[in-house]
């Protein structure tokens, strides 16, 4: 009996033992192998700077790194989940925020985050170095970052192997000869749904495009609720039935840096002509009632400077806004930028949102 | 210690009349006792002592659950125009949300007896027989409970979706130019995959408390005279209630507040009051509409849990638990052999077929336009070795063995923080009844009833409740110091205990409440000390109940994502967090990482479970 009490005991102090180790972080066990110059020799930095971003938000170590020996001070980010989950948050705590920075508000919300007022105003002087076209907010509460376009992609090989030309534009996809080759994911739980729906209202403008998506309809869509879905299992690249599906016009040069073998060039194209596509842009802000309003301006200043811009494709596969920002070659060589994307204001987006998805949901889903 | 007490082991019909009249002896005696005064003055002090044990449930609750839920409900409510009242008629009247109220109810009723169905002849087999491999069984049944939903997507994509194995098989043969099996976005792929999470609950919690009934209640009832059907009908499965029914509610609230399967494999087509305040909430920011169907939503497992608190009071028995060496046989040759293994196989087919089939494709090359021949030509581990690389450096890349280690340290922290708060409260729960069964005291039974009804249902609120509401209710509420936790790693295990606590407490009271008080009695006559029958009395009795708490604490932590990601720190990712951020980008690589960070997480909870399996028989050989 004595035996299987000290079982017990031992498997209490193992588990009390844990415990103590994870109350301990900041450095979880193992932490030492991912080789980080700030965990091998955490420099004691007097401030501290909190970042909060999107879930998706990644960064090189040496590019904070940098900022934080520049500026003596700490960078803690706070991950807040999706965009919108985070400017839920955001909102939420704006009596007494979460953090000094908020990186993430795109376009599609951007109208909603000011609204409520939770940035203070900064006139970067990076702006100046930032074409007009993504400064969206003329108050300069939010300030841009980074964009990136939803595009329609296809499967290269797909249309090879059936002799058949891809499709060029939004009215091509309700051409019967591709019938049943599209995949888009719901605009209501999908960030790239919600840009693909907004391509459609920019283009046809906001009489027409349920007209527009009747004939997708006719013409077989299928509808999931996430990115993940539509990309990995529906998509014929990934072992799916439809060789259309919804993602990024940065989606090509991905799949080649994410292949195993080199590749000479990727296995996906992206329908970029007459406003197939619409431009995410996402933004940063200093939340208002910040005690370090001085660093958090270093910071935006950080976030638009050449050395964080250039660090983002690779990282976020966002492109930059700032034009002496440098593409790697990747995507100088992969990328498809369109002309002309559709356009909707943020206004327009943030009054119609639900209006907007109502509609959708009644014409393609009932 | 327990054995010697009850050393002296009655014959068949006495065990049977004992089981089943023990109620009405214990009744009896406690009258014969009730004038001592020295018992009455042990009454009060023991109504003292199980209020104490609530106090520490209760402040975590209070803290951790009540004041975020409060704050966000509030804030929420203060942003709308019309009050709260004209919410609620709002979201009551409305079509759409009375259609999602609705298919919220019966797609959980509908999975719930499917699962059922499926784990309680699962439970049968794993209690009463003895075979090889069990604990293999028992411990892969566990997986599906820890599987990231996107992940379990892919696997049953790569089975059943149109380029999956069943379809190419069935178009092979019969030369069809279709899939013929249509299962993502269907209500059959929500009820699947509702049963392929859950069936675990249900063989855990019932097997377990199964395995430990003496079997010789039912094997009198056929010596004198019962068939089958009446042996199960008025003496298995009454005694078995109160383990069945726990489950049943469990798995229920589960299904009630599904997420991630309706969200990924049921489509847009389907959507729960859960996935409805998510898009209200984060899409829309209609955050009184949100609020207003998260209180729906807790009303609804209120109701249901008090419905429960209510059916159950007087169902649970005191019983004789026996160790499994004395319950268990061997499988018989024959008939019921046949039975068995066509069951178990079915089982395991359907549980374990789509993890074979994701751990597969993690050791494949998934080339784009991948021939379907050369099968093992295509083996790679590829994916595993790019696991250990950062090759861009990225500040928040974790290497799986660090994942892991920070998964398993909030587990340990979760399992910790569950017994701790569960044991007390399910001691409250089981004694608050006990008491009352031996005394017949009309006023020590109301009082603690009362304080059990009430407490009983509030105990299971934090698995009806929403992730998303709970995870902005800490944003709102937990910004001030000394509860300034918003960015704090201990606030992940501390939710975690929130889901994992009503487990606990589900699994142990069962056990507690079936120990017979005479036991108690006995020990404390011989002049035991109240800790002392609780050591020896007690503790033994519910180790494997305990176990059992702990395995289910352990697993719970291990899998939750909803909440993690709410409010986990970039630099500390769960294993579950991880794998979502190398699905969340395009590209094979990433795609092959995934799976193969899966199938880690996969072998990590099956031997995690498989160690917690080891520690159970050795518990019980001593018992």
């Amino acid at each position: 009996m004595s035996k299987k009490y000290l079982r017990l005991f031992v498997i209490f102090a193992l588990l009390l033992s844990a415990c103590a180790q994870a109350a301990q972080s900041p450095t979880p066990p193992g932490a030492k192998t991912t080789a980080s110059t700030t965990q091998t020799a955490p420099p004691a930095y007097s401030r501290e700077l909190k970042v909060m971003t999107h879930s998706s938000f990644a960064v090189s170590e040496d590019v904070v790194a940098a900022f934080e020996k520049a500026n003596d001070a700490k960078v803690q980010f706070i991950d807040a989940g999706d965009t919108g989950t985070a400017l839920n948050k955001a909102i939420l705590s704006k009596d007494n925020p979460l953090a000094d920075v908020f990186y993430g508000v795109d376009n599609t919300f951007l109208s909603r985050a000011l609204r409520e007022g939770i940035y203070e105003p900064y006139k970067s002087p990076l702006l100046a170095d930032i074409p007009d076209q993504f400064k969206l907010d003329p108050t300069d509460n939010a300030l841009p970052v980074d964009y990136g376009d939803v595009c329609p992609n296809y499967d290269k090989a797909y249309f090879t192997q059936h002799n058949l030309t891809p499709p060029q534009n939004l009215e091509d996809l309700a051409k019967p000869e591709y019938k049943g080759l599209l995949i888009v994911e719901n605009p209501a739980t999908s960030s790239p749904g919600l840009a693909f729906l907004l391509a459609t209202i920019g283009h046809f403008g906001q009489d027409k495009y349920l007209d527009y998506w009747k004939s997708l309809v006719a013409n077989d869509v299928q509808v999931v609720n996430d990115w993940n879905v539509a990309y990995y299992t529906d998509f014929t690249v990934h072992g799916g039935t439809r060789p259309i599906a919804i993602s990024y016009g940065s989606s090509p040069p991905a799949e080649v840096v994410f292949s195993k073998t080199p590749l000479s060039e990727p296995p996906t194209g992206v329908m970029t002509a007459d406003e197939s596509c619409f431009r995410q842009i996402e933004f940063v802000g200093i939340l208002k009632g910040t005690p370090n309003k001085d660093l958090a301006e270093k910071w935006v200043d950080f976030m638009l400077s050449p050395t964080f811009q250039d660090d983002m494709p690779l990282q976020m596969f966002v492109f930059p806004v700032n034009k002496n920002a440098k593409l790697p070659e990747v995507f100088s060589k992969f990328l498809v930028i369109p002309k002309q994307t559709a356009q909707v204001s943020p206004q327009e987006i943030t009054a119609n949102r639900e209006k907007w998805l109502q509609a959708w949901t009644q014409t393609v889903l009932h | 210690m327990a054995a010697s007490l009850d050393a002296n082991r009655p014959a068949l019909k006495e065990i049977f009349m004992d089981g089943v009249q023990n109620q009405k002896k214990t009744k009896e005696e406690g009258r014969a006792q009730r004038n001592a005064p020295f018992f009455s003055s042990l009454i009060q002090d023991k109504r003292l002592r199980i209020l104490a044990l609530w106090v520490a449930p209760l402040v975590f609750l209070a803290l951790f659950y009540f004041y975020p839920m409060g704050s966000i409900l509030q804030a929420s409510f203060a942003r709308g125009r019309a009050g709260p009242a004209a919410t609620f008629i709002d979201a009551l009247t409305s079509p759409t949300e009375r259609g999602i109220l609705w298919f919220t109810i019966w797609q959980a009723a509908l999975s719930t007896a499917l699962t059922l169905l499926l784990g309680l002849p699962g439970a049968y087999l794993l209690a009463r027989y003895e075979f090889r491999g069990k604990s293999l069984i028992q411990a892969l049944t566990g997986i599906p409970f820890v599987m990231p939903t996107l992940v379990v997507a892919v696997a049953f994509n790569s089975l059943l979706g149109p380029r999956g194995w069943a379809n190419v098989a069935l178009m092979d043969i019969f030369h069809l130019p279709q899939p013929p099996i249509q299962f993502a976005n269907t209500l059959v792929a929500i009820l699947v995959a509702h049963v392929f999470y859950n069936t675990t609950i249900v063989l855990r919690m019932v097997g377990d408390f199964w395995s430990h009934i003496d079997p010789r209640l039912s094997q009198a009832a056929q010596v004198l005279g019962a068939n089958r059907l009446q042996t199960i009908r008025h003496v298995t499965l009454p005694l078995l209630i109160p383990a069945i029914s726990a489950a049943t509610l469990l798995v229920f609230i589960f299904d009630f507040t599904s997420f991630g399967v309706i969200l990924i494999l049921g489509g847009p087509r389907f959507s729960t009051l859960e996935v409805e305040i998510y898009y209200q909430t984060i899409s829309l920011f209609n955050l009184p509409l949100a609020a207003a169907l998260s209180v729906i939503q807790l009303v609804c497992t209120l109701a249901l849990t008090t419905v429960y608190t209510r059916l159950t009071a007087n169902l649970s028995r005191p019983l004789s638990l026996r160790p499994r060496s004395f319950t268990q046989r061997r499988l018989s040759k024959g008939r019921s052999r046949v039975l068995a293994t066509t069951f178990l196989v079915l089982l395991l087919g359907f549980m374990i077929t789509p993890l074979l089939a994701l751990a597969a494709r993690s050791v494949t090359n998934v080339t784009p336009q991948g021939d379907q021949q050369g099968l093992f030509s295509n083996l790679t581990l590829d994916y595993y070795r790019e696991l250990n690389v950062n090759p861009r450096e990225s500040l928040f890349y974790v290497p799986p063995q660090t994942a892991i280690g920070i998964s398993l340290a909030y587990a340990s922290a979760t399992v910790v923080f569950a017994l701790a708060l569960g044991l007390p409260a399910s001691w409250a729960l089981a004694n608050g009844l006990s008491q009352d069964n031996e005394s017949g005291n009309g006023s020590a039974k109301s009082g603690l009833l009362w304080l059990n009804r009430i407490f009983d249902p509030v105990l299971m609120l934090p698995l009806g409740t929403s992730a998303v509401t709970l995870g902005l209710g800490f944003i709102v509420a937990l910004g001030k110091p000394p509860l300034d936790l918003r960015a704090s790693p201990v606030l992940v295990p501390l939710a975690h205990t929130l889901v994992a606590f009503p487990f606990v407490v589900r699994s142990l009271t069962p056990a507690l409440r079936s120990i017979r008080p005479r036991l108690r009695q006995a020990a404390s006559v011989m002049g035991a000390t109240p800790r002392q029958v609780l050591r020896y009395i007690d503790l033994p009795m519910v180790g494997r109940a305990l176990l059992v708490a702990a395995t289910f604490a352990f697993t719970i932590s291990l899998g939750e994502f909803g909440a993690t990601a709410l409010i986990a720190r970039p630099e500390f990712p769960t294993v579950p967090i991880a794998i979502y951020r190398l699905i969340s980008r395009p590209g094979p690589l990433n795609y092959g990482q995934a799976l193969a960070l899966s199938t880690i997480l996969m072998v990590v909870t099956a031997s995690g479970m498989l160690a917690i399996e080891r520690f159970r028989i050795a518990d019980v050989g001593e018992f």
